[in-house]
């Protein structure tokens, strides 16, 4: 399968889509927060891995595929409901590497440098989430 | 009120950036892999490490875990259910999202809370 970035994608998503998006992700972000504040590092540590803007991003791209086949002539609802399973799909082997993330974080971070272990936890979720990806294509 | 709003705008800057890259990239599956990107420990855990330090973030990055495992079966009942029913998308995911608060409930209640 061909690896490719596909920007012309970007057309589809209208002004007011990146507008709800980043409203979305900051608003996610400041519960989180206040959910570590009130509730101390136990709590919150949970809700950084809660999936706050996973049900907006397979409701756009069920969105996005609708529109695509509808502008075919086709009903498209059947095929842009399989499609949000593939994003899914792809999200439940993302979080292999959020946890992978995580543990780097967890069991460097009270001896190494900050920036040091989230630059090694970033690198660790892409790897991690790429190499889990790359098997699970080829079963 | 300035880390309320420094929260939201770094929060909505990294979500945007990987939603964004979450849609460019292609095949689907690999792009999926986007909706669970760590945004919001990317957006969060530098004003908690100003604030609380290292052993605070260790913390909250090992209760992270759980909340990624939760997500991993989360995601997984989510795809089963719009691949096998085909129901409308969002309406699966945030009628499932009790999942995720079980999962991790459940998590920290056996392994975590020790």
């Amino acid at each position: 399968m061909r690896l490719n970035l596909r920007f012309d994608s970007l057309k589809q998503t209208k002004p007011a889509e990146y507008v709800s998006r980043f409203v979305f992700g900051g608003l996610v972000t400041v519960l989180a927060g206040f959910v570590a504040d009130h509730f101390g590092p136990v709590i919150g540590g949970l809700f950084l891995a809660f999936p706050g803007i996973f049900p907006a991003g397979v409701s756009l791209v069920e969105k996005h595929k609708t529109l695509r086949e509808t502008a075919e002539g086709k009903l498209g609802t059947w095929s842009a409901r399989g499609q949000a399973s593939v994003e899914a799909t792809g999200a439940s082997v993302g979080t292999l590497g959020l946890m992978e993330f995580a543990v780097v974080l967890w069991q460097g971070l009270p001896t190494h440098n900050f920036p040091s272990m989230l630059f090694t936890a970033g690198g660790m979720w892409i790897a991690v989430s790429c190499l889990f990806w790359w098997i699970r294509e080829r079963m | 009120m300035t880390d309320i709003m420094l929260r939201f705008l770094i929060g909505g800057i990294v979500v945007s950036v990987f939603a964004t890259l979450g849609e460019v990239v292609k095949p689907e599956s690999l792009g999926g892999v986007f909706a669970a990107a760590p945004t919001i420990a990317l957006a969060t855990l530098a004003l908690t490490m100003h604030k609380h330090g290292g052993v605070y973030v260790a913390t909250e990055a090992r209760l992270m875990v759980a909340g990624a495992v939760a997500f991993f079966a989360y995601a997984c009942v989510v795809s089963f259910v719009l691949m096998r029913k085909r129901p409308k998308a969002l309406t699966t995911a945030i009628a499932l999202l009790p999942i995720w608060f079980a999962m991790a409930a459940g998590l920290w209640a056996l392994w975590l809370r020790r």
